[in-house]
C-alpha cells in the first residue's frame, strides 16, 4: 500500500467551550500528534487602547476592568498606580490596605476560576461545583464595597472610591476561617487524583532557559522554578509590610502550575487575613482636593466642593508630561502599563502588557510534539482570558 | 550589578559610543535611546553582559508622533531577575523605514512585534511571520495611528437578505462627538505652563 500522507489541518475554535473563550487555534496534526500551532487571536478586539487615548484619566479605569473580567481590579491597579506615579501622589495607608486586600479578592477569583475550570477541561466537574459557590461569596464582597460584581471601577486614582461599609470585615475575616477547607476538599479530589495526574504531569514542560525566552511571568514563571513574585521584589502599596511565600515548581508542566496556583491561594487568604488585622481607620483617597473627588455630604453645603466635582468630572485633572512603565503581580503574571501623558487630561498612549498574551504566543513552542488531547490541558495550564489578550 | 541607575546608564553608553544616542533616568527608570541599525547588537549585549543580564523581553510598545520627522517610537521593555532592575530601550523609526526584528534574541518579541505591526505599520526586518494580529482578517490601515479615526472605516453587519456578515462603510446616526475641555483661557498651569497655550497658538496660524 502506498504510503499516505497523514499531516492535516485543524482547527479549534473559536466556540471550542475549552479555549476559554474565542481563541482560533490553527492545528497541523500528523496522526494525533501536533506538528504545529498557530492561534488566531483579535476575535475580541475592542480597541480598548485607542478608546483610552479619547478619554480622560478617570473615565479610563473601567476599560481596565473589562480587560481579564476574571480579576477586574488586578487589572485597574496597574493603571492607577501608574496614573498615581505620574501624578506624585501620596496614597493614605487605609486607602493602600483596602487595595491590597481586594488584589487578594481578585487573585483568588481568578484561580479559583483557573483551577476549578481546568479540572473541568480534563474531565473533573466537581471541584467546579464546589468552589464556585466561594467565588460567588467574593464577588459579593465586590459587590458589597462598590455595587458591582465583576467590572467595579473600584480603585480610584488618588484611592479608592468609597470605604468599606460597616461589618464587612468581620464577615471576611469569618470567610477566610472557613475557606482554606475547601482548598483541601479541592485537593482530595485532584492533586493525588490518578486520572488528573496522567493529564497534567509532564505535559509541556518549561525550562527556566525557556521561560526566561518567552517572556513568562507569574505562576508559568514561578512553575518552571524561578522563585519570582513582584509583590516581593518591587513591592508597591502595602506588600512589603505583610508576610507570605512564593511558592516554586520544579518541572514548569501543567501538574506544576496547578499546584502553583492552589498555594497562592492558601497565600492569598493569608494576605486577606494580614490585611484585615493591619488595616487602620483614615481617609481613603488623597486630601489633594484637585485629584480625589469631594464626599456628597460636602457637596451639599460647600460651594467649593460642587465646582471641584464639576470640574473632575467634566474636564477631569492634567497630569504632567511624563512616560512610566507600572508592572504589577496580577493573578495571571506580570500586568503592565506603559502610559505616556502629554499634560492634558487624556492619556497620549497607554500600551497595555497583559500577561496571558506573552503565554499565549508561546503555545506553538508548548504544544509541539503532545497528541491533540493535550492541547486543552495546555491551553487551561496557561491560564489565558481574552478580554485581556485581545484587548 | 549598578545600584544607580544612572551608573549602569553610563556603563551601557561607555560599551557603545556610536550606537547609543542618549540615556535618561525618569522618574526611576532608565531610558536608552539607541539608533535602529544596532539595535539588535545593543540588546544581545543587554542580555548577555554579567553587570546587565535583561533576560527578560517583557514588552514592546508601539507610539506615534505625527508632528516628528521620525514618526514612530519602538520601545522595549526590559526586566533582569538577576539584578531585579528594569530598562526601556526606544528606537524612532519613520514611516517608509524598517526596524530590525529582535526575535532571534528574545522569542517573546514575535508576537509583540507583529502587533506593532498591525496597530501603527512599522515593519520589522527578518521577522519570521510578520502578519496581522489582532484586528480582523483582510483589515485594511492601522488603528492606532493618530490619523486614523476612532470609528474606523468599516463596519459589519448581518444581512437578512443575503444570510451572510456583510462590511460597508461606517454611518453615524450623528456625527461624532468628541469633547474638548483644553479651553486656551483656563486649567491647571503644569510645569510646562497653560496646557490651553499651545493651542491657542495654533489656533492663530489656523492648524488644528
Amino acid at each position: 500500500m502506498a504510503q499516505v500522507n497523514t499531516t492535516f489541518t485543524l482547527n479549534f475554535g473559536p466556540q471550542h467551550p475549552s479555549a476559554h473563550g474565542v481563541l482560533r487555534l490553527v492545528l497541523e496534526l500528523s496522526g494525533e500528534v501536533i506538528e504545529r500551532a498557530d492561534p488566531h487571536i483579535g476575535l475580541l478586539h475592542r480597541g480598548t487602547e485607542k478608546l483610552i487615548e479619547h478619554k480622560t484619566y478617570a473615565q479610563v479605569t473601567p476599560y481596565f476592568d473589562r480587560l481579564d473580567y476574571c480579576a477586574p481590579m488586578s487589572m485597574e491597579h496597574s493603571f492607577v498606580l501608574a496614573t498615581e506615579r505620574l501624578l506624585g501622589v501620596e496614597l493614605p495607608k487605609r486607602a493602600q490596605y483596602i487595595r491590597v486586600l481586594y488584589a487578594e479578592i481578585s487573585r483568588l477569583m481568578s484561580h479559583i476560576l483557573n483551577v476549578t475550570s481546568y479540572a473541568l477541561d480534563i474531565g473533573a466537574m466537581t471541584p467546579l461545583l464546589w468552589l464556585f459557590e466561594e467565588r460567588e461569596r467574593l464577588m459579593g464582597f465586590y459587590e458589597r464595597v462598590c455595587g458591582a460584581r465583576m467590572h467595579a471601577n473600584y480603585f480610584r486614582i488618588g484611592g479608592v472610591s468609597r470605604d468599606m461599609p460597616k461589618g464587612l470585615a468581620e464577615d471576611m475575616s469569618l470567610w477566610c476561617e472557613t475557606f482554606p477547607r475547601l482548598i483541601d476538599d479541592m485537593e482530595s479530589l485532584l492533586t493525588e487524583n490518578r486520572i488528573f495526574k496522567q493529564r497534567t504531569v509532564d505535559i509541556s514542560p518549561v525550562t527556566i532557559e525557556q521561560a526566561m525566552d518567552w517572556g513568562f511571568s507569574g505562576p508559568m514563571l514561578r512553575a518552571a522554578g524561578v522563585p519570582w513574585d513582584l509583590r516581593k521584589a518591587q513591592p508597591y502599596e502595602v506588600y512589603e509590610e505583610l508576610d507570605f511565600e512564593i511558592p516554586v515548581g520544579r518541572k514548569g508542566d501543567a501538574y506544576d502550575r496547578y499546584l502553583v496556583r492552589v498555594e497562592e491561594m492558601r497565600q492569598s487568604v493569608h494576605l486577606m487575613k494580614q490585611c484585615l488585622e493591619k488595616m487602620p481607620t483614615g481617609p481613603i483617597q488623597t486630601e489633594n482636593k484637585k485629584i480625589g473627588p469631594p464626599r456628597r455630604e460636602e457637596m451639599k453645603s460647600s460651594m467649593e466642593a460642587l465646582i471641584h466635582h464639576f470640574k473632575l468630572f467634566s474636564e477631569g485633572f492634567h497630569v504632567p508630561s511624563g512616560e512610566v512603565y507600572v508592572a504589577t503581580e496580577a493573578p495571571k503574571g506580570e500586568f503592565g502599563v506603559y502610559l505616556v501623558a502629554d499634560s492634558t487630561n487624556r492619556p497620549y498612549r497607554c500600551a497595555i502588557r497583559s500577561p496571558g498574551y506573552v503565554h499565549l504566543s508561546a503555545t506553538d513552542m508548548l504544544a509541539r510534539g503532545h497528541m491533540l488531547a493535550d492541547i486543552t490541558a495546555i491551553i487551561g495550564s496557561l491560564d489565558v482570558v481574552f478580554g485581556e489578550i485581545d484587548r | 550589578m549598578f545600584h544607580m541607575l544612572q551608573d549602569l546608564g553610563d556603563y551601557i553608553r561607555a560599551a557603545f559610543v556610536q550606537e547609543v544616542e542618549g540615556t535618561a533616568v525618569i522618574k526611576g527608570e532608565l531610558t536608552l535611546a539607541v539608533q535602529r541599525s544596532s539595535l539588535v547588537k545593543v540588546l544581545t549585549f543587554l542580555r548577555d553582559d554579567a553587570h546587565c543580564q535583561f533576560q527578560q523581553l517583557m514588552f514592546i510598545a508601539g507610539a506615534d508622533y505625527p508632528e516628528r520627522e521620525q514618526r514612530f517610537e519602538v520601545i522595549y521593555h526590559l526586566l533582569s531577575l538577576r539584578h531585579n532592575q528594569r530598562i526601556r530601550v526606544r528606537v524612532e523609526v519613520s514611516e517608509e523605514k524598517l526596524v530590525p526584528s529582535v526575535t532571534g534574541v528574545f522569542s517573546s518579541a514575535n508576537w509583540f512585534e507583529r502587533e506593532v505591526w498591525d496597530m501603527y505599520g512599522v515593519a520589522f526586518t527578518d521577522h519570521p511571520d510578520l502578519r496581522r494580529l489582532l484586528t480582523d482578517y483582510g483589515f485594511e490601515g492601522h488603528p492606532l495611528c493618530k490619523d486614523f479615526p476612532l470609528t474606523g472605516y468599516m463596519e459589519v453587519r448581518y444581512d437578512e437578505e443575503r444570510k451572510r456578515v456583510i462590511y460597508e462603510p461606517v454611518k453615524l446616526a450623528q456625527e461624532f462627538r468628541t469633547f474638548d475641555f483644553l479651553s486656551p483661557w483656563e486649567g491647571y498651569s503644569g510645569p510646562q505652563g497653560l496646557p490651553g497655550e499651545k493651542k491657542k497658538k495654533n489656533h492663530a496660524v489656523g492648524k488644528k
